[in-house]
């Protein structure tokens, strides 16, 4: 069966499921209120995340529009939203960054997966506000079609990828376990896209590529050594 | 005008000549061990690194400037007179720019379109369909089978039955049959509603300028998208043009422009300015189609050796408001029987309506037949697969079943130990079929240009299974160049025409249009190449990048050096499929053996490998047809153990419109697989390749069904088998 867990939870207390729901409220997400941690760090690139308190409800958003500041794929932008979008809805519909895909809008498919600090969350999960001060990788951060990321390269090698539509969420979640771990088996790549559907069936080559990828992945750190 | 040819056709066990008369400008059908250069080489797909990258553009992703964002409202009662649709609310939201109702005035499922809104944002327009209100007077509704049934029931369609007459098959006499039987089985199968579940789900991107019409949809089949927006608007051909450069999955779901298509160019035109409108997850899950259910009523008799005497099926099932619901094929197709007697009924629900989805009507088929099957043999004390090669008339899955059994082990882990513990381990063979042979109308051009380059155009689309790549490759092979200077534009009906990508039929028909395109294409450059090699153009061949003298390999001029000759820019040629020859055979075999492990403390299933086994005619890129045929497998998986679509009885609304309620089968179920190809000239078509999405799913249910009965030793006659069911079965609760 499936790890129905959301990446978000693996992720650690600071963007657990639960830190969302007290950070945010479900009233307020409905008002298109988001009442938000205030992170400590500069938004401007820091690789803290923001230290909050417990209870610490620190500034009302919203409903109009707020300027707000991220550190996405190495750059900082600026931009001016309702309070009410989230992380996936900025990177596509402001930013113009459509690798991250929306696919089924509750944190149960992985089509959304992003980097927050090198670990894989589900960007739909996420408000805006709680994206701040964080390092956000996209797909279009980890490489491009002429310079691609290892775990990239293996996906097209191996075909693992069929339609294409869960593909960059399933790179991302790869990266990240390998990232972690570059002596990944066969079990903890499983476990790492456990929560990325790809309803054309592609896992067996995506098993393949993830295994491929982290061999090239452990000669290049054996070649910088 | 044509030409008589022989070739050397068939397959591993059985080699054969066979006369076919082609066209005079046809290339000659591939036969039997050609030399290929291209063809029948593991290919990474062309369009891999821009989906890796995330850079492929796919409806979901277009965007304009000056966009709006579409919203469709849904009926949320079964069965409804829709009364005054009042969208002044909506109106009045700043930032709403369009407002349009449906002028139908029953509703006859939850979670039918009632109204639209086009808006400057998508939060925007959800705030707008909330401000919508709409006079609803609800009816009685029917949400089952055993509803609809009733004297009593409502009607679903005012103007007639909830069941439809019955569709009949008579092969022989099965009263006769069942006499001559030794054993009779008799047993009811039922199998569920499965949703499609497309990660990109349907929708459109429409713009008008003047009276032309642009939309890019996430479909299947931009033509018949085409076709139905023309109707629909009242505009010639040439003012409609439709364009998929990539979608997000389709499995039968996305043929013609559905109603939220036809809403968004109604919004756009109404807002005058381009609209954007995908549909939310749950609409995807009620409205835009899904697998009918099957009750199956099957009986057969078979003779002491187990030859079947007869097969009879009495069968129902729903598509909602949709029909398509008959699952008789494999009872008539898939062995040998003298008496056959199908008799098939479909039932209308206030339920979203069907669509076709994946070998239509044959994997419930499947299920139904195969299960029955072992429970006979069982009966008999005939192993399974044994049962099944005696009633076995096709030569291929003949070899198919002895390379399966072969790979799978199947004497061996036949004659393991009884199954003893809770966790118990079974295995199962279930034999597939598929008619692959694509159908008339595909066209492709092919064109070089005079740097060496070469590009082919056709009116196709790839729906995830490679048909870019293998299009290429061919066009690569006939012209014999690398595949690398081959370049594809599809997906816009400014190409010519292709036909829809379903029933397994891109492949099969479109391949011979490009090949025949490129030998066209060929015979032009062979005009510029003949002077300057000073031979006769009969005399030339296209190979290594080269246009040479045969059997004079160093007379020869490369490729590029040719299209140098070329007058001006470019050189084009045009090609069609020509179908189809008959040649070897025109069908599909197929098998596929599954181990489970099934805990009968919780009545968990998995399933642990699957071995498939299948024949496509001749395989262009067995990378990408590997990948094909391990997602009819996955896809199988869910249908055997998780997926259905919940309707509640008492309020007639899907339960589950979700990806975490409605259970998809994820990276953890996924079996270990192994993909066996038998490969077969079969000279249909000049590439003689049928289709393969389709037949790889087929027997994927049944396979795990009759390894569950083979673990446990209850049959578990209903689909999808989930925990309850084992343990129901194994008379634990």
């Amino acid at each position: 069966m499936n790890d129905d867990r959301t990446s978000a939870e693996k992720v650690g207390s600071q963007l657990s499921r639960r830190a969302f729901i007290k950070g945010a409220g479900a009233a307020a997400v409905v008002a298109g209120i988001g009442t938000i941690r205030k992170p400590s760090a500069s938004a401007a690139g820091s690789a803290e995340a923001p230290a909050v308190a417990d209870d610490g409800i620190a500034e009302q958003l919203g409903p109009e529009a707020v300027t707000i500041e991220l550190n996405i794929n190495g750059a900082v932008r600026q931009i001016t939203v309702e309070p009410r979008v989230t992380l996936l809805e900025v990177l596509r519909d402001h930013l113009g960054l459509y690798g991250t895909k929306l696919v089924c809008g509750r944190g149960a498919c992985g089509a959304c997966t992003v980097h927050l600090d090198g670990s894989p969350v589900n960007s739909c999960m996420i408000l805006i506000a709680d994206a701040r001060g964080h390092r956000i990788t996209t797909i279009e951060g980890l490489g491009t079609g002429a310079e691609m990321h290892p775990v990239q390269h293996a996906f097209v090698e191996n075909d693992a990828l069929q339609c294409g539509f869960c593909t960059p969420g399933m790179i991302m979640s790869v990266a990240a376990a390998l990232n972690r771990d570059p002596n990944s088996g066969l079990d903890e790549i499983k476990r790492a896209v456990s929560g990325n559907i790809c309803r054309c069936g592609t896992y067996p080559h995506v098993f393949k590529a993830a295994l491929a990828a982290a061999t090239d992945l452990r000669s290049l750190t054996e070649r910088k050594v | 005008m044509a030409r008589r040819l022989t070739l050397k056709l068939g397959f591993a066990r059985q080699v054969q000549d066979v006369t076919v008369v082609v066209p005079d400008d046809e290339p000659t059908p591939w036969e039997l061990d050609e030399r290929f250069a291209v063809v029948g080489v593991d290919t990474p797909r062309l369009d891999g690194p821009l989906k890796a990258a995330g850079s492929a553009r796919y409806t979901y992703d277009i965007e304009l400037p000056g966009m709006l964002y579409g919203a469709i409202l849904r009926s949320p009662y079964p069965h409804a007179r829709v009364g005054k649709i009042d969208l002044a609310g909506a109106r009045r939201i700043p930032g709403v720019r369009a407002a349009i109702a449906r002028d139908d005035q029953v509703v006859r499922f939850a979670g039918q379109e009632v109204a639209a809104v086009a808006a400057i944002s998508p939060q925007v327009a959800d705030d707008a369909l909330a401000a919508i209100t709409v006079d609803y007077q609800p009816l009685p509704f029917i949400a089952n089978m055993e509803q609809a049934l009733k004297p009593s029931a409502p009607p679903v369609f005012a103007s007639g039955s909830n069941a439809t007459n019955a569709k009949l098959f008579e092969a022989g006499n099965v009263v006769h049959g069942f006499g001559q039987a030794a054993a009779v089985h008799e047993a009811i199968y039922t199998t569920q509603v499965q949703a499609h579940v497309s990660l990109e789900t349907h929708g459109s991107v429409a713009r008008w300028d003047g009276d032309q019409l642009t939309v890019w949809v996430s479909t299947q089949g931009i033509f018949t998208v085409r076709d139905d927006l023309m109707v629909f608007f009242a505009l010639p051909p040439e003012n409609v043009r439709v364009i998929t450069a990539y979608i997000g999955g389709g499995f039968g779901s996305k043929f013609g422009a559905g109603a939220e298509v036809i809403m968004t160019a109604q919004l756009a035109r109404e807002a005058a300015a381009p609209v954007k409108l995908m549909l939310p997850r749950a609409a995807e899950h009620l409205a835009t189609g899904n697998r009918p259910n099957s009750w199956q009523h099957v009986k057969l008799g078979a003779a002491a050796d187990g030859k079947l005497t007869a097969i009879e099926l009495i069968q129902r099932g729903s598509g909602g408001i949709g029909g398509g619901a008959g699952s008789s094929g494999p009872y008539k197709q898939l062995y040998n029987c003298p008496n056959v007697r199908t008799e098939e009924r479909n039932i209308y629900l206030n339920a979203g309506p069907s669509s076709p989805m994946r070998a239509p009507g044959w994997p419930q088929g499947c299920f139904g037949l195969e299960l029955a099957v072992d429970e006979l043999a069982r009966r008999l004390a005939i192993d399974r697969l044994e049962f099944r090669r005696r009633n076995n008339s096709d030569a291929v899955r003949a070899l198919e079943y002895e390379l399966g059994a072969r790979a799978f082990k199947w004497d061996e882990r036949s004659r393991a130990t009884p199954k003893k513990g809770s966790v118990r381990r079974g295995i199962g063979v279930a034999s597939g079929s598929w008619h692959g042979l694509g159908r008339p109308g595909s066209q492709a051009q092919m064109v070089a240009y005079r740097d060496g380059r070469a590009e082919l155009r056709t009116g196709s689309q790839d729906i995830g299974t490679g048909t870019r790549t293998i299009l290429a490759m061919v066009a690569a092979e006939e012209l014999g160049i690398p595949l690398s200077q081959v370049r594809v534009e599809i997906g816009d009906t400014r190409y010519l025409y292709a036909v829809p990508s379903g029933g397994s039929s891109t492949a099969p028909s479109t391949t011979p249009a490009v090949r025949q395109a490129a030998a066209h294409l060929k015979d032009k450059l062979f005009r510029l190449a003949a002077p300057a090699l000073g031979a006769e153009i009969g005399d030339l061949e296209a190979r290594d990048g080269t246009i040479r003298v045969r059997f004079e390999p160093s007379r020869a001029l490369s490729f590029a050096e040719v299209c140098r000759r070329i007058p001006a820019d470019s050189l084009s040629a045009d090609g069609e499929h020509v179908p189809d020859y008959q040649g070897f055979r025109t069908n599909q075999a197929g098998c596929q053996f599954a181990e489970v492990e099934v805990d009968t403390e919780t009545g968990i299933v998995r399933v642990l490998e699957v071995i498939a086994v299948h024949d496509a005619g001749l395989i262009i890129d067995p990378l990408t047809a590997r990948s094909q045929v391990n997602g009819g497998i996955i896809m199988g998986v869910g249908f055997a153990l998780f997926e259905e679509r919940r309707l509640d009885p008492k309020i007639g609304v899907m339960v589950n419109p979700t990806m975490d309620d409605y259970k998809l089968p994820g990276p953890l179920d996924t079996p270990g697989i192994k993909v066996i190809f038998v490969e077969v000239a079969n000279g249909v078509t000049n590439t003689g390749v049928l289709g393969l999405g389709e037949a790889a799913h087929v027997a994927t249910a049944a396979a795990i069904g009759c390894a569950v009965f083979d673990a446990i030793g209850v049959p578990v006659r209903s689909l999808p088998i989930t925990p309850d069911r084992v343990l129901d079965a194994l008379g634990k609760i």
